[in-house]
């Protein structure tokens, strides 16, 4: 741990930025550690949420973007139900996890990977089609057959269908990644 | 008339973004103006003796300062003139700093605006005319509307100065939230031994009147001349004959009524007695439960009092009393924590309120002060108390500290240790608030003495489980937020300090006393630093939690400052009124009664001229709002100080082209 330069340190940007992205407004956590205390995955977290929370009051750019709590968020959203300022948290974890993305800085691949699997079932079906998920995540990490002895329950409650169900407006749904994808440009 | 102007720089205030300099010399053009300057500090001795001076040497007829709001000022001014021997209503104020230097940069638009609210004040005064007050009688009485500590220390010290006192108090005793106390902090002494000699003061003083079980129906009149409605609230028991005996509480076959004073959780009898040392100990029935009043069937009660004074047909009674001041105490109560389903929305009977722990470690309590859980009558060995629940949460719309919570917690951590010393105590906190004599030092010795374990951080949700043993157990899921890590503890009972929001139906009360209140029931003070006794309705002042969250010390100091300010109301022989009051113009008035009719005051009477009905203002009632002066259609009735051509001659002032 290192003793922190407050006067050089804080990236006040950096907290407008995110205040921008994620609509809000971070001056009005007051650490109280609600959502720290409500957090399904806080066990597993290496820095918790209250505290990315005061690391983005800050200005703390690397300690809020650079953990692995951010990938490890489950976007459950207990936080923000439960924050008396009525901050939406998990909007917050969002960006930060966007923001990470584009600063090279996440720290656990594989879950980003997941996403991007995910994501890409949705882009060219419309909806999730679990077998291209797993296939699309295998290949993007190269990982051989880490849930594979959950495949022959699934197969059988037909939750795992081979043939993707294809649905009506999926090239609209795919327009809506070509879009943002424009937009980020 | 000769009129002098005074320009107030204010320091920097003004002087920085208005010329105050080129004000004054604009001020020399308007017309009767025969003197202007502009000055540092007019409002300092120096300044004041400079506006005297000039009045004396140029004969002045009136005077205009422009300098900050009338609010704190105008007052002083008027004094001032009236030294130099002027009538105080020959004075004009022009409000150059909040309206002008304040919100603007621009040195030339300032001092335009500025030179423009100089010749509005000019104009008016040109059209004043001097005033006189009245002077009225005054009913030396108070009424003090809640019998908490906060309204018995007001009642006492009027009463000790010699002031005849009308108590109303909503439940069947006075004591309010301290008789419901087990011990005080900081000091752990016994809350009812230091209230009840003041409750039996209040009984035994023959200066106060006191109406429990009672409310205020309505309120008409004004400073020095109220006269108030009070309903005497139905008890079913005639209190002149009732001796306190307690048969009828034991021989009522009606078992299942919530005790109210126990905060719920035990039952009484349909008739009771709240507690031992309640004042007046009389008996009430709830109608509600009463199985005679309700079916028509038992009568137990009746066959059993010794003295016959259970009146089952009894009705409400309203009675007048007229008074001169009245004293607002009417307390508080506590926000609705069920709305937090993650504590079980009120549905989990370990999870109680700190009221009611503390009717538990009351002696006169229902468990005779031995704690034990709701649920099961299992001594607690894990007891968690949780702050802040309805405090600081702007997600429930109360954003505010309720101020006291941090020094009870701490208070009943220590009690907790003290009647169960094996028991284990955590207090979940945000901050220790502990602003107070020996207040910090207190939370302190909670912590290093009595081994309470404080952990700060919110609590997110209580689980309920089933223990391996079949008991029921909590789990607290909280976080350690200076050690970074969520913690959980599996409690047997869990307390919340549920924070005070104003008491429930005080909005209501605001209204009929005609004072503001805001938007979590507390009444609001005239000035929150300097007058934070008043209310901006005259006589009418405020005592206690009702203004704002407070604890038992600071609820006493403000009983007695509102005692004071009674006493320094009543201690002149008679009030004077304020001399800005309406005036009908006889040759105009047509009698058509529109403004007697929606004077607020009944302030506007009928009398004979001359063989002719015609309105007239009884001008010690009326309290200047020009209600009528809108209404009427002949432009008869004119509120003096304001007529319509004084502000006409201000409207024309600024829109001269």
């Amino acid at each position: 741990m290192s003793n922190t330069r407050l006067d050089q340190a804080r990236d006040l940007d950096f907290k407008r930025q995110v205040e921008k992205e994620s609509g809000q407004n971070l001056s009005a956590c007051y650490q109280c550690g609600k959502c720290t205390a409500g957090c399904p995955g806080a066990q597993f977290y290496d820095r918790q949420v209250s505290q990315i929370m005061r690391a983005v009051q800050m200005g703390l750019k690397e300690e809020a973007l650079k953990n692995r709590s951010l990938w490890l968020c489950l976007s459950c959203s207990t936080c923000s139900s439960r924050c008396p300022n009525g901050i939406d948290v998990a909007a917050v974890m969002e960006t930060l996890r966007s923001m990470a993305r584009r600063e090279g800085w996440v720290q656990d691949r594989p879950i980003e990977s997941f996403w991007k699997a995910f994501l890409d079932t949705v882009k060219y079906t419309g909806r999730s089609y679990e077998l291209g998920v797993m296939a699309d995540f295998m290949g993007r990490t190269l990982r051989g057959w880490g849930n594979v002895e959950i495949a022959p329950q699934a197969l059988l409650k037909n939750k795992m269908p081979f043939v993707p169900s294809l649905i009506h407006g999926r090239y609209e749904v795919a327009r809506i990644f070509t879009r943002y994808a424009e937009k980020r440009r | 008339m000769k009129i002098g102007v005074f320009i107030c720089h204010c320091g920097s205030n003004i002087g920085a973004t208005v010329d105050c300099a080129a004000v004054a010399k604009a001020a020399l053009a308007y017309p009767d103006v025969v003197y202007a300057v502009d000055t540092m500090y007019t409002c300092s001795e120096p300044g004041q003796a400079s506006i005297v001076e000039a009045i004396k040497e140029n004969g002045l007829d009136g005077v205009v300062v422009a300098s900050c709001s009338p609010r704190m000022h105008e007052p002083t001014f008027r004094r001032t003139v009236e030294r130099a021997g002027l009538n105080r209503y020959m004075f004009e104020m022009a409000n150059i700093r909040e309206h002008v230097s304040w919100i603007g940069r621009d040195v030339e638009a300032n001092t335009n605006k500025a030179s423009e609210l100089v010749r509005l004040a000019v104009e008016k005064l040109r059209r004043n005319a001097p005033l006189y007050a009245k002077q009225f009688d005054v009913t030396k009485r108070v009424l003090v509307i809640g019998g908490g500590v906060a309204g018995i220390q007001a009642a006492l010290d009027a009463a000790e100065g010699g002031i005849g006192v009308v108590m109303v108090e909503r439940e069947s005793t006075i004591g309010g939230k301290m008789a419901k106390l087990d011990k005080t902090f900081p000091t752990i002494d016994c809350s009812s031994c230091v209230l009840a000699p003041k409750m039996v003061d209040v009984a035994q003083n023959p200066n106060i009147t006191l109406y429990a079980h009672s409310e205020v129906e309505s309120i008409s009149g004004f400073v020095g001349n109220y006269t108030v409605k009070i309903r005497k609230r139905a008890t079913y028991v005639d209190w002149d004959k009732c001796t306190g005996c307690g048969t009828c509480t034991e021989k009522c076959p009606s078992k299942n009524v919530p005790d109210a004073f126990n905060e719920g959780i035990s039952t009484c009898r349909a008739i009771n007695i709240p507690f031992p040392q309640a004042i007046p100990k009389k008996a009430t029935i709830n109608p509600d439960y009463c199985r005679k009043i309700k079916e028509g069937k038992c009568g137990v009660c009746a066959k059993m009092c010794p003295t016959g004074a259970i009146v089952y047909d009894m009705v409400d009674e309203i009675v007048e009393e007229k008074v001169g001041a009245i004293i607002a105490a009417t307390g508080y109560d506590l926000v609705d924590w069920k709305v937090y389903g993650e504590y079980g929305y009120g549905t989990y009977p370990d999870v109680i309120t700190s009221l009611q722990y503390e009717r538990m470690m009351s002696a006169s309590g229902p468990t005779a002060g031995h704690i034990h859980r709701p649920s099961d009558g299992m001594e607690p060995r894990n007891i968690v108390f949780i702050q802040c629940v309805g405090s600081r949460d702007r997600s429930i719309d109360r954003p505010y500290c309720s101020g006291f919570c941090c020094m009870y917690t701490a208070k009943q951590a220590i009690m907790t240790k003290d009647h169960l010393p094996d028991a284990q105590a955590f207090v979940f906190y945000m901050d220790i608030r502990a602003p107070g004599k020996m207040y910090d030092e207190f939370t302190r010795r909670a912590q290093e003495d009595y081994g309470v374990q404080y952990i700060r951080g919110r609590v997110s949700a209580i689980q309920p489980t089933v223990r391996p043993d079949g008991k029921v157990g909590y789990i607290v899921r909280g976080a350690d937020t200076l050690l970074g890590s969520p913690v959980e503890v599996d409690a047997d009972m869990v307390v919340l300090a549920v924070g005070v929001e104003g008491s429930k139906g005080a909005g209501h009360l605001a209204e009929t006393l005609r004072i503001s209140y805001d938007h979590y029931g507390f009444f609001m003070e005239s000035h929150v630093k300097l007058r934070p006794v008043e209310t901006n309705t005259a006589g009418v002042f405020l005592a206690g939690v009702c203004q704002g969250p407070k604890d038992i010390p600071a609820s006493v100091a403000q009983g007695s400052a509102a005692a004071a300010k009674v006493m320094a109301l009543f201690s002149k022989p008679k009030l004077e009124n304020d001399p800005q009051v309406s005036v009908v113009d006889i040759k105009r008035c047509v009698d058509c009664g529109k403004c007697i009719r929606t004077c607020p005051y009944q302030a506007i009477e009928e009398v004979e001229f001359r063989g002719v009905r015609k309105a007239h203002v009884i001008e010690t009632v009326c309290q200047g709002c020009g209600v009528c002066t809108a209404t009427c259609p002949q432009g008869a009735i004119q509120v003096s100080h304001f007529t319509d051509n004084q502000l006409l001659a201000e409207v024309n002032a600024l829109c001269q082209f």
